[in-house]
């Protein structure tokens, strides 16, 4: 259906192929959080990997940050419909944290968990491979609090709920546990490019 | 805690004709949309707003809800004309009465609120963040006016105090509710407002009203607004499990 009136205001045809649908380009780089910004000191700040219930490992600040750095730029997507195109994060791959914590045939689910009792469901086999990391700067800089400060999860191929801010550990599950949003009506998934906002979606 | 108002067909988009438009403020507009399928929803769920070009673009927003669940049939969303928006200046501008948009929804199961929460409630809003809030009045005031609510709605200037008249009336007729105005650029124009920003000691102010912690906290408005306000809720010691928020943007 043509809204009557509406011509929009198209992105230059050299981006349109990597916005998605529904989603518009922004410049900015708003914040979605759902209560209060916590206030994690890098003194209190650990890192948890987890097996169901049993904690395997466990990183202070300085024993995270001395793990291999790398650095990723990627195009990313918030299901409140804005994106934002190559945002260059430096962190540490889960596949070099869980190569340090010698684990290598894993569960095929992942629970993410934050300081402020967030938590979010990732399959494992979207966490490997390159394909995530646990983010420590943005923009060359120290990662913000509001924007997830000390570290976050980046998992950028999924809406940006998924990309836990404020993480604190990964828990690895034989079953698909649903977290924070995905248990208040959003997608258990979040593929932005097959639109997988909400419950019910595809 | 599953949300049990979302079914399959929240997610649906549908037709939805404008049926009548309101001026709220210079830059603010109440759009009241009929929708083939009206459904209820909890008080602070929002819907998604979807327009189609000629050529197959699509732009698609999210609006709170202000119309509580009780105004059947109807959904009230209240939109503040950006400067150099793409979806709100085309509300304020092009949109006429008569005309259908695409809305899916209600939707969201976090920033919500229903008489099964209880209360005390403390509700800041800024600017068009009151939306959400609004609904959540409204609702309290058909379903729990046991419940205390302080509203602390921050505005620049008396005349852009959105739902003024409605919010002031409610404030004298309804005992467990009080609003509080924060004008950052304007004198107080009721002895219990204030011609300031929302700082530490409004907040303080408004938690003193309520006399007991409040059970939530919903917090509303552009994120620089939301961070600020819970920023000082909890220099002042409030609990972050018991505070919800929604930022706009910007
Ligand atoms: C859950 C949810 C509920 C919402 N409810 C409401 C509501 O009830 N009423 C309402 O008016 N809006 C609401 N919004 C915001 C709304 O979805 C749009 O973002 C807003 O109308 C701007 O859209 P636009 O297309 O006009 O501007 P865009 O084209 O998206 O943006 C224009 C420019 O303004 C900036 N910008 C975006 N938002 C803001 C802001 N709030 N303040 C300052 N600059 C900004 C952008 O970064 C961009 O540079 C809500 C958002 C969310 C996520």
């Amino acid at each position: 259906m043509a809204t009557r009136g509406f011509t929009g205001k198209t992105s230059p045809a050299d981006y349109a192929d990597r916005i998605p649908p529904g989603q518009s380009r922004t410049d900015g780089f708003p914040v979605l959080s759902a209560g209060p910004t916590p206030r994690v000191s890098l003194g209190d700040w650990s890192f948890t990997l987890k097996i169901g219930p049993r904690p395997v490992m466990r990183w202070t600040w300085e024993e995270l940050t001395a793990l291999p750095q790398t650095k990723m730029t990627r195009d990313i997507h918030c299901v409140t419909k804005w994106s934002k195109l190559n945002t260059p994060w430096r962190g540490v791959l889960i596949d070099d944290i869980l190569a340090e914590a010698g684990l290598t045939s894993l569960p095929d689910y992942t629970l993410a968990h934050s300081f402020d009792g967030y938590s979010t469901n990732v399959p494992t086999a979207d966490l490997i491979g390159g394909k995530a990391m646990v983010a420590t700067h943005y923009e060359g800089q120290p990662l913000t609090p509001a924007h997830g400060g000390p570290a976050r999860l980046l998992v950028p191929h999924l809406y940006f709920w998924k990309s836990a801010k404020w993480i604190n550990a990964l828990q690895f599950l034989e079953r698909d546990e649903a977290g924070f949003w995905e248990l208040r009506g959003y997608h258990i998934y979040g593929d932005p490019w097959r639109e997988q906002r909400y419950r019910g979606d595809q | 805690m599953m949300d049990t108002t979302l079914e399959e067909g929240h997610v649906q988009w549908q037709e939805a004709v404008i049926e009548r438009i309101e001026r709220q403020t210079e830059r603010v507009k109440s759009f009241f949309l009929r929708p083939q399928t009206w459904r209820s929803f909890r008080a602070g769920q929002h819907l998604d707003v979807r327009l189609t070009a000629p050529d197959g673009y699509q732009a698609q927003r999210s609006y709170s809800v202000a119309s509580p669940p009780e105004f059947e049939g109807l959904y009230e969303l209240v939109v503040e004309r950006l400067e150099d928006g793409e979806v709100s200046p085309f509300l304020h501008d092009v949109a006429e009465v008569g005309d259908a948009i695409e809305i899916r929804g209600p939707i969201g199961g976090h920033f919500a609120w229903g008489p099964e929460d209880g209360g005390p409630l403390l509700l800041v809003g800024g600017g068009s963040g009151v939306a959400p809030l609004m609904s959540i009045v409204r609702h309290r005031a058909a379903v729990s006016r046991d419940v205390a609510v302080v509203l602390l709605q921050a505005a620049r200037t008396w005349d852009n105090v959105i739902f003024r008249e409605e919010l002031i009336g409610r404030d004298a007729a309804e005992a467990n509710f009080t609003l509080l105005l924060s004008l950052s650029r304007d004198t107080a124009h009721r002895p219990q407002d204030y011609g300031r920003r929302i700082d530490a000691s409004l907040l303080n102010i408004s938690l003193a009203r309520l006399g007991t912690a409040p059970r939530l906290t919903f917090a509303c408005g552009s994120n620089a607004f939301v961070e600020a306000v819970t920023g000082y809720l909890l220099d002042l010691g409030s609990d972050p499990k018991t505070i919800r928020t929604e930022r706009f943007g910007g």
